[in-house]
């Protein structure tokens, strides 16, 4: 089947009065961005839809690119015809034939948006609904809930034919609610937040703590790798790597072993909110998850949460592990998350952690160290990348050893 | 010189060699270790997984590296014993196989399995029906060669798959060492085949590699304990260097792959029709048989006797096959097709690799003219 222009149907972006405009631009752009190797598709993002006319591109590649674009509740393959008929009747047919399977039912839907056409809804639908039963054989006709439903517009610069309905990614266009920090460790939980946050509509930019040689190269690559997951929802991601090596070493070395966790996830925070200041983010996203672990009990919010008046969004805080699980297995980073790498997490972790930190004690160890020379010489040290789709280590690997294999 | 002994082994190509050379220096280190030369090993390991798998169209996590054929078939039979024993111990194999898997039966049968051999037909093709009668509910196993090493025979994988729909707890096994890029092979996710051994050196990779596929979710026993490598069903420190030089083989050799068969089959309708002018010639390879193995016998005149008179000549060839060669048994296989042991034990093999050409058919045909005349005044 040829089909010359696909039809997106915003989310929730239609309730969303003023500001629909600005969710539209920034949806074209995503789409855009995402079709960035098609040039010859035009897409327009008009008030009640969008169009992408294909010019001769291939459609089923253009809706798999679609399909995990935020702020897309839904989007019809259509077909363009000129005012004749014959030629309808020929690619409803055709159409029906496509997607039709032993057993199913169907119906016409016509509209006309040109009321001077010659012929009204019911004689069009009448007219395709008789050559179809003539033409599919096996096929029945059912108003209530057809199977297949063959929409017709009739415009005045021309007849519109479109039968599936594919359902998009729901959700807002990423970018469309601010910029926030994304504290990405190569855990499972981390990802899925970012996920989630890019889900309704939030910009996200990677921050990842690494302390050589505490931790590994390859658990840096794990966390880029991830990023990379990420970025099949919005083309590419800041990735900023805080070098944390200098910071865990202090710590260790003046913190008593019960508020290690606190005062280390306290600097965390610390770092975070500075990144995202100077690149002016509004929040910060994490992966905390109630009770999970001994730094995220609600005590040990308190405790890590008061460096920062920050806005801080925990999208899986709420969750099961197993429902994490199964979000992370959609978005396929559960097989990269559970590669067995020291993280500068669980590097210095104490045997025993406190899960019940009191703030006054966090704040009475941390005044042992030298907040602001270790903030601004992590600060000073950032290294900052651009990730992009398919920027993988598997990737690289490839690139590397093609001249071998 | 001409090679015509290619089912037997092939020489390494020379970008093969090349690539095992520099990664044998170069990337040394051991793929388990966690410093910067262990990565750059476990890289390359995983890059050559993916690549042979993708050639073959099946995913990276069903594709395990082995030192070659022999243990393959060891693998997947004795692996096969030992993880479903316990439901059964019934195991179907040819009588044509090779001897990786004969032998390796034999043994199992002497530890309280029990084996049923498949008769094949005068062509080495194997009985259906004879299959399908085999069948019991305590089978746990049938293992097939894709193609038969001493005459080219194929077996009808895909009818034998089908047979096998209504049985999904056998594992189905083919021992697929001559038919990597001779025949198409399907292992895709709908193809019925659990198991298939695969040898690097019958494809111009290095001695000592090879691989074998197991569909995901297959159970086979580990042969090899020990670090855990392969995830943990295949233990030994990995020959990099040479599963590196494999799988650039894997890609030279299914890179246009119907091309080179097409070529292969020219010339071996070329040569069967050559021969079989002389009324002393028995062809026991059909055209419809792998395109890259001849096997035929000069009436009167024992296998080796013409194997020597044609290396005089610079042309290699052999017996029906390698393995059985040195020790003078005749083959196994024309036995199992009935062919009589006073014709069988004259039965040469010629088979051919893409880089065999037509002149070179011409030039053993020169030669097997010349041959033929001086053994008819002999006798």
């Amino acid at each position: 089947m040829h089909y010359t222009e696909i039809m997106v149907r915003y989310g929730e972006l239609s309730t969303k009065g003023k500001n629909k405009r600005t969710f539209i631009s920034r949806l074209t752009q995503n789409v855009k961005r995402a079709l960035h190797d098609f040039p010859d598709v035009k897409i327009h993002g008009e008030r009640d839809h969008m169009y992408l006319e294909l010019n001769g591109a291939d459609s089923e590649l253009v809706a798999q690119r679609l399909e995990p674009i935020f702020g897309i509740q839904n989007y019809s393959p259509v077909v363009r015809l000129p005012r004749d008929m014959e030629a309808v009747k020929k690619t409803a047919i055709e159409m029906v034939q496509s997607v039709f399977k032993e057993g199913q039912t169907f119906k016409i839907t016509t509209k006309r948006a040109d009321h001077r056409f010659e012929l009204d809804t019911n004689d069009i639908n009448q007219l395709l609904g008789a050559e179809v039963l003539r033409n599919v054989p096996g096929i029945k006709v059912q108003v209530k809930k057809p199977d297949i439903e063959v929409k017709v517009e009739v415009r005045l610069e021309g007849i519109f034919l479109s039968c599936q309905r594919i359902p998009g990614a729901g959700g807002l266009p990423v970018g469309s609610g601010g910029r926030a920090m994304l504290m990405l460790s190569g855990g499972i939980d981390s990802p899925v937040a970012g996920y989630l946050a890019m889900k309704r509509g939030v910009e996200v930019q990677a921050v990842h703590f690494h302390s050589p040689p505490y931790t590994s190269p390859r658990a840096l690559q794990k966390a880029k790798d991830l990023t990379a997951k990420l970025t099949a929802y919005v083309g590419s991601i800041q990735f900023i790597e805080v070098p944390f090596t200098e910071i865990q070493e202090e710590i260790k070395r003046v913190v008593p072993e019960g508020y290690l966790m606190t005062v280390t996830r306290r600097m965390m925070m610390r770092l975070t909110d500075e990144i995202r200041r100077q690149n002016n983010g509004l929040a910060i996203v994490n992966g905390e998850s109630l009770g999970q672990v001994a730094s995220q009990t609600l005590q040990s919010m308190v405790a890590i949460n008061e460096v920062t008046a920050t806005p801080i969004i925990r999208p899986v805080v709420s969750m099961d592990k197993n429902e994490i699980i199964e979000i992370a297995k959609k978005i396929d980073t559960l097989e990269l998350s559970i590669q067995p790498f020291e993280d500068c997490c669980t590097i210095f972790a104490p045997p025993a952690p406190k899960t019940k930190p009191k703030l006054e004690k966090a704040q009475s160890f941390e005044a042992r160290l030298d907040v602001e020379g270790l903030i601004a010489r992590a600060m000073e040290n950032l290294v900052i990348s651009e990730i992009k789709t398919g920027d993988t280590s598997d990737q690289q690997q490839e690139s590397t050893f093609a001249d071998l294999l | 010189m001409i090679y015509f002994d290619n089912s037997a082994t092939t020489q390494m190509e020379s970008t093969v060699l090349a690539t095992y050379l520099k990664v044998a220096e170069e990337v040394y280190g051991n793929p388990s270790s966690l410093h910067g030369l262990g990565d750059t090993a476990e890289g390359l390991l995983q890059q050559s997984r993916k690549q042979i798998a993708k050639f073959l169209g099946v995913q990276d996590n069903e594709i395990f590296f082995t030192s070659g054929g022999t243990e393959g078939d060891n693998w997947a039979l004795k692996g096969t014993a030992l993880e479903k024993s316990k439901y059964g111990k019934h195991l179907i194999t040819t009588t044509i196989e090779h001897p990786a898997i004969k032998e390796t039966m034999a043994q199992l049968a002497g530890n309280g399995f029990e084996v049923t051999y498949l008769p094949v037909d005068k062509d080495g093709i194997v009985s259906l029906t004879a299959l399908k009668e085999a069948l019991r509910p305590d089978t746990i196993l049938v293992s097939i060669m894709a193609v038969n090493n001493e005459v080219g025979s194929i077996q009808p994988l895909k009818e034998i798959g089908m047979l096998l729909e209504k049985y999904p707890s056998i594992h189905f096994h083919v021992d697929a060492v001559q038919a990597i890029g001779k025949i198409p092979l399907d292992l895709s996710v709908t193809s019925r085949i659990d198991l298939a051994t695969f040898s690097g050196h019958k494809f111009h990779g290095p001695r000592g590699t090879g691989f074998m596929y197991i569909k995901h979710g297959k159970k086979i026993a580990p042969l090899l304990n020990g670090g855990g490598q392969e995830k943990g069903r295949r233990s030994g420190t990995e020959n990099v260097a040479g599963i590196a030089a494999m799988s650039r083989a894997v890609r030279l050799l299914l890179t246009d792959v119907e091309i080179k068969q097409q070529q292969q089959r020219q010339i071996r309708d070329y040569l069967m029709e050559a021969l079989s002018h002389y009324s002393k010639v028995t062809i026991f390879s059909t055209m419809t048989g792998a395109p890259h193995i001849l096997c035929f016998a000069l009436r009167g005149i024992r296998g080796e006797v013409l194997v020597h008179g044609m290396e005089k000549e610079g042309i290699y060839l052999s017996t029906t096959s390698a393995c059985s060669s040195r020790s003078g048994v005749s083959s196994s296989t024309l036995a199992a097709m009935h062919v009589p042991d006073s014709i069988a034990t004259s039965a040469v093999r010629i088979s051919l690799t893409d880089t065999n050409t037509l002149a070179e058919a011409e030039v053993f045909l020169g030669a097997f003219a010349k041959l033929y005349t001086q053994f008819r005044d002999i006798h």
